[in-house]
């Protein structure tokens, strides 16, 4: 940050950090639900894919002439079926999240791409915008109804996992499936809530993401799941399960968030941004690697 | 005769080709300590499983306090007040030591807080973990939030140990619990297993420690071939006469045989 606030006259302004803060949102939501897979040790690769399927279904819906309270559900319904259909795999078939998700992945890319005709739909409706206006100042900064959103599902997130007894479980089969299961717990359905509750997850991350800008677009956040694996690692949830936290998520999000805008103000190619947030990617997991190491 | 608290007749499980259980029996009495003891692949971890839940047994009957149960999982038997402690020890390594012993039980708030946020009681379950470390006199773990990972092996068995204990309403089971540990930390083991039999829990302790076995247990059953060969008492016993039952060197109806308390 210091850095991009010296080489830039602009990125230290009150009004280019909300702006920052609302580019996190969309990756921040994803990270979300992946902070939640991660937890269990599994990892989410589709997750951007559902999210832009998400968009896709809001506006075709709208578009068509459907009631945008309708659109909204049939939104959350098909993200959270596709969160359902990843987890249903994982848990009954017992298949390595990566691969289900990778599966699901190009699986979802190309239906979205079928459904999309080769179009983007602009999405003009009040409601299905309404995340990225609005809101109130604090302060001098704008927050958007994204942001508060943004900030009600962490908290909720947060309470669940440190405050009721499904966190605990969340955490302790990421931690050692085996012991979860001796002590009782229900590794299985634990597990899979996970992968719904996520898919329902990336649905808000669909709703932000109209927000954020107005237009269904099938080859939109392609990046989207790497980017928020990048959040949760740069977060400190580790990859291999039962470690991390939401909070460290936020971090990490903002994080991510401050380096791709910082460096698009420093006038830098998109490309070698990416080259930066995979070093950033390598470098968090190389260091969780190394604390791990150390304390066996 | 007291009626035994957990009792086992004719038990028998297959795999395919292979007999694990040969219609084995058991008897567990009432506030005894019961070490089982036998070569490996004679069937001991079989016969635990059985009692604990884990695998249910082809033919065969379980009597807990003289009533015929059927366990069809783990957590059937538990909830009939068995508590195994397993060789792995079944903790989470990175969550502190009152999260793990209330692990799948956990402890939600009374009222609306509880049933509609299921928010949990933190507060009463550290103070209950606290009262049963102190209970048990664990008292070289300084802190109960700390977590698991920081802890010695001792430390992590005597959690260990301490969740069954807080939770086995009738019977602990201990699954090689000082396998991994040194000889201080074994010590320290076998005062947690006196002092929760002291409590009037029947302990059954699966041991290869013959030594050990000696010096805590009140009746040693000895496993063989899938079965039950002899139960004796370590006062009666030699160290190698047990040994030689577990191998058949020595059958129970030997003249050198020490004496069995049931009939085989």
């Amino acid at each position: 940050m210091i850095v991009f606030s010296a080489t830039t006259s602009t990125f230290l302004t009150v009004d280019n950090l909300s702006l920052v803060v609302q580019q996190s949102l969309v990756v921040a939501t994803l990270a979300l639900g992946q902070t939640l897979i991660v937890l269990t040790g599994g990892i989410d690769l589709a997750n951007a894919a559902i999210m832009v399927l998400g968009t896709m279904v809001l506006a075709r819906l709208v578009i068509n002439g459907s009631n945008s309270v309708v659109a909204l559900i049939a939104g959350f319904l098909v993200c959270a079926a596709l969160g359902a259909i990843s987890g249903g795999l994982v848990t009954m078939l017992n298949l390595p999240p990566f691969i289900v998700t990778l599966g699901m992945l190009t699986v979802i890319l190309a239906a979205g791409r079928l459904y999309s005709e080769g179009n983007s739909y602009p999405v003009t409706d009040n409601l299905l915008g309404i995340l990225g206006q609005g809101g109130y100042l604090f302060g001098q900064i704008k927050v958007t109804h994204g942001m508060t959103l943004a900030v009600v599902m962490f908290a909720v997130t947060w309470y669940a996992l440190t405050r009721t007894a499904w966190g605990r479980h969340v955490y302790a089969l990421g931690n050692d499936p085996e012991a979860a299961r001796l002590t009782g717990i229900r590794v299985g359905r634990t597990r899979f809530s996970v992968y719904l509750v996520a898919g329902v997850i990336y649905a808000f991350a669909a709703w932000q993401a109209l927000g954020r800008i107005p237009n269904a677009d099938p080859n939109a956040f392609q990046t989207g799941n790497l980017d928020s694996i990048t959040a949760v690692v740069i977060g400190g949830t580790s990859l291999f399960g039962g470690r991390g936290s939401v909070m460290g998520t936020v971090v990490g999000a903002l994080i991510v968030a401050v380096l791709r805008s910082g460096l698009t103000q420093a006038g830098i190619d998109s490309l070698y941004q990416d080259v930066a947030t995979g070093v950033l990617v390598i470098a968090a997991v190389a260091f969780d690697q190394v604390v791990r190491r150390r304390s066996r | 005769m007291t009626t035994p608290a957990l009792q086992a007749r004719g038990l028998v499980k297959r795999y395919g080709q292979v007999t694990a259980i040969d219609g084995a029996d058991f008897d567990l009495d009432a506030g005894e300590v019961l070490a089982v003891v036998g070569d490996n692949g004679a069937g001991k971890s079989s016969l635990i499983k059985a009692l604990s839940g884990a695998l249910i047994p082809d033919e065969g009957t379980v009597l807990l306090d003289g009533v015929e149960t059927h366990f069809h999982s783990p957590l059937d038997a538990r909830h009939a007040g068995i508590e195994t402690v397993h060789q792995t020890l079944a903790l989470a390594p990175a969550m502190d030591i009152a999260t793990n012993l209330f692990l799948g039980r956990e402890v939600r708030r009374t009222g609306p807080l509880g049933s509609v946020f299921r928010l949990l009681d933190r507060n009463a379950m550290r103070s209950q973990a606290q009262d049963q470390l102190d209970a048990l006199g664990i008292e070289t773990v300084q802190h109960i939030g700390q977590l698991v990972e920081t802890l010695s092996g001792g430390q992590r068995q005597a959690v260990a140990v301490a969740r069954a204990a807080m939770f086995g309403s009738k019977i602990v089971i201990m699954d090689e619990p000082t396998a991994a540990l040194g000889v201080k930390e074994s010590g320290q083991v076998l005062d947690l297993i006196r002092r929760i039999r002291d409590r009037g829990l029947p302990v059954v302790l699966i041991s290869h420690d013959m030594p050990q076995v000696f010096e805590i247990a009140d009746r040693i059953h000895v496993h063989r071939l899938g079965r039950r060969t002899a139960v004796v008492r370590p006062a009666d016993a030699s160290m190698s006469q047990v040994v030689s039952l577990m191998t058949g060197a020595l059958r129970p109806g030997d003249p050198d045989a020490p004496p069995n308390l049931v009939d085989s």
